[in-house]
């Protein structure tokens, strides 16, 4: 009997410390925001904030080019998009590319045979788009990036392919007459491993699926957002929180969520940001599409798209809000 | 002499097995000859049976399995029957409710019939199982508390899946039937009605709920630590006061200034077992139907305090002119 007993305190212990194996070790630092007793706290382990703070140091920028070279377009034949540079800026800005983008391929990834005029390599023809967006981003989405801007480094921190992008999520595969999984229920990364919807992407940060659900009135008036509705929006902000690496109060006073008056700068930043997301996903990324191999493509052939977390990554801002765009002006915009 | 100044159980009485007083007329009987469990004995009591099941709590087992099978392999369907992920992913399968565009209508069994399937034979089942708590009490001559304890909680759960969403026009209101899915939905539930916490009903409900775990622990250790002075007798000192029941309410008068008599504490537990789910049924039934925002509903009622500015001048940049970009 002492022996059984002995095995059920053991199995007991066993099972309460894998319980807490998902769980992190004290002491936890917290920093308060918002007004005392609101809960605006932002929680942070600083042994975690260590290995975050490794992973996104900015790499040193080559020095730059003397401005008293020929233009690019007068040397070389094929130069569409970065006309206004001359060519030590243009040579300056392909090494740069090179590192922040292909390190190990080198200029081979874009460039195939030592014809750089050709456009026979598709990363070459994604990546010209790629110059117009970055531009296009830092130009026209200041207010969201602000003055600290995005280069190829932001999002693919020496990758070809990002860390973080998504394409259209078919769900997993269910059986015919029984088990409609209604788009939720998978116990998704992307959602925090709840069981909220799985793609909010494909409704937020492509499609303009509306986004706010609590009534603004007291009493019931023409309020008919569902409460599937919001358990979508909850499933996108559970992404912007994972991808700025920040609780829910870095945004909102959680006692109103919907209210503006609460809320913090930070969100309004963030309604920018959704914006800017919807932009280069439907106007740059989706109609590269037909660009891509097809091993690049989703499951559902649609192109590699970016959320919040291809630049954040995890940071609430991309690389601790050091600017990178300061020691690279010709990715501010055409000069004019 | 057995020794309860304990806390666990210690002592296990075994005499013969008790068949129950008499029934009346019927074509059931109890069956099955009673077995005695060491194990079962430490919990609660040793003897297992007779079994008397009779026809209301034949049918409601039957309806019971059935919903039970209708939401089992639905889960088990939406992981394409693969037996390994249906144990790995149970947590987060759920049978979900018809989408918003079915309103009240029967949708395809795919899309939200099996829910109603389900939900219409777990009804029937536990609307059965409380007549056969109802009707068992009566055979044995006793009270029908049990019964009404039981029909509070049966009102919360018809609200929720039942009178609210038939209230509201759409059976997707209602509950997914799933374990982190119906987590998730508590909490979507209160993003959308503007914070549940400002809901009244759901603070009166919280406040029995937690008062229910308070009064249960106060007079378990109460009635324990009086033990060996005769005070398992409870009930028979309602009337006929012992040294045990003069010493516990004692105790309570001098750490508490005021004491429940040995009638009375029941009576509160009672209340604030049922009141639990009966004002919490309320709540849910008054979200969405009578207040759409219980956050602007608090306010204007002056419950909920307004905060110093922090981060003046922010506003949403929908209503600002001049574009996103
Ligand atoms: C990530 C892709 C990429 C990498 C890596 C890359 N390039 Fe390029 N390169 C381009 C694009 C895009 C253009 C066209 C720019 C335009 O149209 O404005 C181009 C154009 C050129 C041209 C002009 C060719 C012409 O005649 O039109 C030269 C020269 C060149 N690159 C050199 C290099 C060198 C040298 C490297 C390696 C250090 C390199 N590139 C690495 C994408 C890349
Ligand atoms: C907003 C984030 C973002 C920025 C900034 C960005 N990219 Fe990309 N890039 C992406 C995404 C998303 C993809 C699609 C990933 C994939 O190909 O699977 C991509 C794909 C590419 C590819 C194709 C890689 C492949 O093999 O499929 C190249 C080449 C590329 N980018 C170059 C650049 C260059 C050069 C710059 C800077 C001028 C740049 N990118 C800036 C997000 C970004
Ligand atoms: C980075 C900032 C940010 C974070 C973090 C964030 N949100 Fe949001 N939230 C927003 C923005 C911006 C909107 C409005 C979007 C729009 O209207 O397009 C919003 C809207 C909402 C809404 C809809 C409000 C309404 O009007 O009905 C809810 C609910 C919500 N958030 C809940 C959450 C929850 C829960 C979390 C934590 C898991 C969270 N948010 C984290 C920025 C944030
Ligand atoms: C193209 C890259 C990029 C993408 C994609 C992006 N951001 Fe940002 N974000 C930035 C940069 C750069 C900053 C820093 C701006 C600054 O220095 O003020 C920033 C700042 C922010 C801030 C302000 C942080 C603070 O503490 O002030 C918030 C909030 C934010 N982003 C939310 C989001 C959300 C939510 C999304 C997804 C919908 C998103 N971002 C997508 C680049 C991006």
């Amino acid at each position: 009997m002492r022996n059984f007993s002995m095995k059920l305190f053991g199995t007991a212990l066993l099972a309460g410390c894998m319980l807490l194996a998902g769980c992190e070790r004290p002491p936890i630092e917290s920093v308060q925001r918002g007004y005392r007793g609101t809960g605006m706290l932002q929680v942070y382990n600083p042994r975690t904030l260590e290995e975050v703070r490794a992973a996104n140091e900015v790499p040193a920028s080559i020095p730059l080019a003397p401005g008293d070279s020929p233009k690019a377009t007068t040397v070389y034949k094929n130069v569409q998009v970065l006309t206004d540079l001359n060519v030590a800026e243009f040579t300056r800005l392909m090494v740069s590319m090179t590192n922040w983008v292909s390190p190990k391929e080198g200029c081979a990834y874009c460039h195939a045979g030592g014809d750089f005029a050709a456009d026979t390599v598709y990363a070459k023809t994604v990546a010209r788009r790629m110059l117009q967006m970055t531009r296009h981003i830092n130009t026209d989405w200041k207010k969201h990036v602000a003055e600290t801007g995005v280069t190829c480094y932001t999002c693919h921190r020496g990758q070809p392919v990002p860390a973080q992008v998504w394409t259209q999520d078919p769900g997993p595969k269910t059986a015919a007459q029984a088990g409609n999984r209604a788009e939720q229920n998978a116990a998704a990364m992307k959602v925090g491993l709840t069981s909220l919807p799985y793609d909010p992407f494909s409704y937020y940060l492509k499609g303009e699926y509306p986004i706010p659900v609590a009534g603004e009135q007291a009493l019931p008036a023409d309020n008919r957002h569902s409460i599937k509705e919001t358990e979508g929006t909850y499933g996108l902000m559970m992404h912007l929180s994972q991808s700025l690496g920040v609780n829910c109060t870095y945004c909102h006073n959680s006692r109103a969520f919907y209210d503006w008056d609460q809320s913090t700068p930070q969100r309004q930043t963030a309604w920018y940001g959704i914006r800017m997301v919807r932009d280069l996903n439907n106007d740059y990324l989706e109609p590269l599409g037909p660009t891509y191999p097809k091993e690049r493509l989703g499951p559902l052939g649609d192109a590699p798209k970016a959320n919040c977390g291809t630049c954040h990554q995890g940071v609430y801002k991309p690389l601790f809000g050091v600017s990178m765009l300061k020691d690279h002006p010709e990715l501010a915009g055409a000069k004019r | 002499m057995p020794e309860y100044q304990n806390i666990f159980t210690r002592v296990q009485v075994r005499a013969p097995a008790y068949p129950g007083v008499p029934l009346g007329r019927g074509v059931w009987v109890r069956e099955g000859k009673p077995l005695f469990l060491y194990w079962a004995g430490k919990f609660g009591d040793a003897q297992i049976g007779p079994v008397y099941l009779g026809w209301l709590g034949l049918a409601s087992i039957l309806c019971g399995f059935i919903a039970f099978e209708i939401i089992g392999f639905n889960m088990w369907a939406s992981v394409n029957w693969d037996i390994v992920q249906f144990v790995r992913q149970l947590p987060w399968l759920a049978l979900e409710p018809p989408a918003p565009e079915y309103g009240l209508r029967l949708p395809p069994l795919d899309e939200g019939g099996w829910w109603i399937m389900a939900g219409f034979f777990l009804t029937v089942s536990i609307l059965l199982w409380w007549l056969r708590m109802y009707r068992r009490a009566r055979a044995l001559g006793m009270g029908t508390h049990v019964a009404w304890a039981f029909a509070a909680a049966i009102w919360l759960f018809l609200v929720l899946g039942l009178i609210r969403p038939v209230m509201m026009g759409s059976w997707a209101e209602a509950v997914p039937f799933g374990i982190f899915p119906h987590l998730d939905w508590t909490a979507a539930f209160s993003l959308r009605y503007g914070n549940l916490f400002y809901n009244p009903f759901h603070m009166l409900s919280i406040a029995f709920l937690y008062g229910s775990t308070l009064l249960f622990a106060m007079h378990g250790a109460t009635i324990l630590a009086v033990s060996r002075l005769g005070g398992e007798r409870e009930i028979e000192q309602i009337t006929d006061r012992g040294t045990a029941s003069e010493r516990a309410a004692l105790f309570w008068r001098w750490t508490m200034g005021f004491n429940a008599t040995m009638e009375s504490i029941h009576r509160w537990a009672w209340w604030f077992a049922v009141l639990c789910p009966l004002t919490g049924g309320i709540g849910i039934l008054l979200t969405g139907t009578a207040v759409d925002n219980w956050y602007l509903w608090s306010v204007k009622h002056g419950v909920a305090p307004p905060y110093p500015t922090i981060f003046p001048g922010v506003v949403n940049p929908a209503t600002l002119s001049g574009g996103a970009q």
